[in-house]
């Protein structure tokens, strides 16, 4: 790496300066941690440095074995891809193999204080996809799936990235590059960095020595658990259903049931998540209902209580560094591995087509970074109506259901209250456009007309 | 076929769209073969055969024309289909997403150019100019 003379740079990447940081040939990039966002990250920082002919070393330093059960193996969430998600890396080239998702989901079943509703992908294609992220929870046996994380990681070393089974336990600027040290090795020192080590580690206090402007997102916890109750049983009970629960509980925005092979997974989202309140949401009878007979929440088989952005990280960049993903910014409650490709997408291209000076990176990473956080800011928003006009009020919580329900067989454009509640869900639209849809007139008047039903009802 | 696959399963000989459809989604093949078929005068010409990890139906994502073949399932085949408003929006945020689609068609746009060039050159060995719209074809 070296600042280049603008006359000599008249290639695709013309718009160089002639004081600008840049990566050229042979320059070396270190990302640490091999999760999504790092592989997201690794992978298409290859693809775009070989469309413009620029030869890169890249090593990931993962020292997480992906192939292992339980904790060790895992990155824990709730592990759904989003539909928009599965739809962008196929158009990307990266298409899911079967040995990677657990179950294709086709729909999702809303739950409230008022009762449940269904909504579908049109045709009941399998749209939605449940996987592991690691190989699967304690004590899984001969599994013929494969990790999701582990997957990307596969494709980023085929990209051509260095896989380092090593902890990252120092950095240090040395003479305008990063040095990285690792325990019982030489230092390494790399042309650009990218941070991708996820909120549950402690790896990112090595970056209070730098002097940088970053500060680590705000937290939150939340609670996974894991049931076993074999393939047969998943099939019969759950189908291809993705259950989400909107109740009333303090502190809990939301809670997902998700069936993955011979397991389900169970998941609890919100502001103040604890024991207790996991406890009591696990027993309404609206997340009884949805489990099989005779089902004890207590007869879990892996367990974990993994924190999550509640914000994003303020100024996820510095000069020749990024910080991606969970680490970075993430969108509010949905589609965390969605937000990992996104993140990392921008990256890749500040970097290739910008610069990897702190000026380029704020321009262009910085920008989507802000995006995302700024319509985060709005899903706060949204969270909030919802808790104080839909889980309180048994009379609009059951008008949603009924808006729902009589929105099903009408074409895309009509369902309105169904649209809302599949994108707040799935992340398949920011939360700014269904916050724009939530305030139209003809949304309003409908949902008017349910809340007129559902009191007649009532009464 | 694995049920709990993504994407939607079609049997063999199933249409996944017909010519002059129209329509706002592209499809990429997951599993399995589909063959691209342009009906004429009552007839069928298999124009293309799409394999795994292929799309097609890219064209109705651009513009709001009929579908110019009909596509149809060799054999069992899983497809997961891309919507046109998710499509524009995500490449409006990175319009690196194209690139892809965008090199696909080249090549194909380069396949045909050659076969073109192919039959032109058939044609004028036989003494017919397809330039000067020989109404004999």
């Amino acid at each position: 790496m070296r600042k280049t003379n603008f006359t000599k740079q008249f290639n695709i990447r013309q718009q160089w300066r002639p004081d600008q940081l840049r990566l050229e040939d042979g320059s070396r990039v270190a990302v640490m941690g091999g999760g999504p966002a790092g592989s997201f990250f690794g992978y298409f920082l290859l693809e775009q440095a070989e469309r413009v002919s620029l030869k890169l070393q890249l090593d990931i330093y993962e020292p997480r074995d992906y192939s292992l059960a339980g904790p060790p193996g895992c990155n824990m969430c709730a592990g759904i891809v989003s539909e928009s998600l599965i739809q962008m890396l196929a158009l990307d080239g990266i298409n899911l193999p079967p040995r990677v998702v657990q179950r294709g989901m086709d729909s999702y079943m809303l739950h409230n204080n008022a009762g449940q509703v269904r909504l579908e992908t049109p045709y009941l294609e399998k749209r939605i996809g449940a996987v592991f992220r690691g190989t699967g929870p304690r004590g899984i046996a001969n599994s013929e799936r494969i990790s999701f994380d582990g997957f990307l990681l596969e494709r980023a070393v085929a990209k051509g990235a260095n896989l380092i089974r090593k902890r990252v336990d120092g950095v240090e600027r040395v003479d305008g590059r990063i040095q990285l040290k690792t325990r019982g090795d030489q230092p390494q020192v790399y042309d650009f960095l990218a941070v991708a080590t996820g909120v549950n580690t402690s790896a990112l206090r090595i970056f209070s020595s730098l002097n940088i402007s970053y500060q680590p997102p705000r937290l939150a916890l939340t609670f996974v658990r894991d049931y076993l109750f074999g393939r047969e049983q998943v099939e019969a009970t759950f189908g291809h259903t993705i259950h989400f629960f909107m109740l009333d509980v303090e502190g809990l925005d939301f809670a997902a049931v998700v069936p993955k092979g011979d397991y389900v997974t169970i998941c609890v989202l919100g502001k103040v998540v604890t024991q207790e309140r996991f406890e009591i949401l696990l027993d309404k009878p609206a997340v009884r209902s949805c489990m099989p007979p005779g089902w004890d929440p207590k007869e879990y088989v892996c367990h974990c209580a993994p924190r999550i952005n509640f914000t994003g990280a303020v100024h996820p960049y510095a000069e020749q560094m990024v910080f991606l993903g969970d680490c970075g910014v993430a969108r509010l409650y949905k589609d965390g591995i969605g937000a990992a490709y996104r993140a990392a997408k921008a990256a890749s291209t500040a970097v290739i087509y910008s610069g990897i000076g702190e000026a380029d990176l704020e321009r262009y990473y910085g920008r989507a970074s802000r995006r995302m956080e700024n319509d985060n800011v709005i899903g706060k928003i949204i969270f909030a109506l919802i808790d104080l006009f839909v889980k309180p009020w048994r009379i609009t919580a059951s008008a949603t259901l009924r808006m729902v329900e009589s929105e099903q067989k009408k074409p895309a454009g009509q369902r309105w209250m169904s649209e809302i509640i599949w994108d707040v869900f799935t992340g398949s639209a920011p939360y700014r456009e269904v916050l724009w849809r939530m305030f139209n007139p003809a949304f309003w008047s409908r949902m008017l007309w349910y809340v007129g039903i559902s009191l007649v009802r009532r009464s | 076929m694995d049920n709990n696959a993504l994407g939607r399963i079609y049997d063999a000989g199933e249409v996944i769209f017909r010519q002059g459809d129209l329509g706002d989604q592209m499809y990429v093949i997951q599993e399995g073969k589909v063959e691209v078929v342009l009906e004429q005068d009552g007839k069928e010409i298999v124009i293309a055969v799409r394999g795994p990890g292929e799309f097609f139906g890219e064209m109705a994502l651009f513009e709001r024309e009929e579908r110019m073949a009909t596509v149809r399932a060799l054999g069992q085949v899983r497809i997961l289909s891309v919507d046109r408003k998710n499509l524009l929006r995500r490449v409006h945020e990175d319009p690196s997403l194209a690139v892809h689609i965008i090199q696909t068609m080249s090549q194909r746009i380069r396949k045909l150019s050659g076969e073109v060039g192919r039959l032109e050159s058939w044609l004028l060995e036989l003494g017919l100019s397809p330039k000067a719209g020989n109404n004999k074809l």
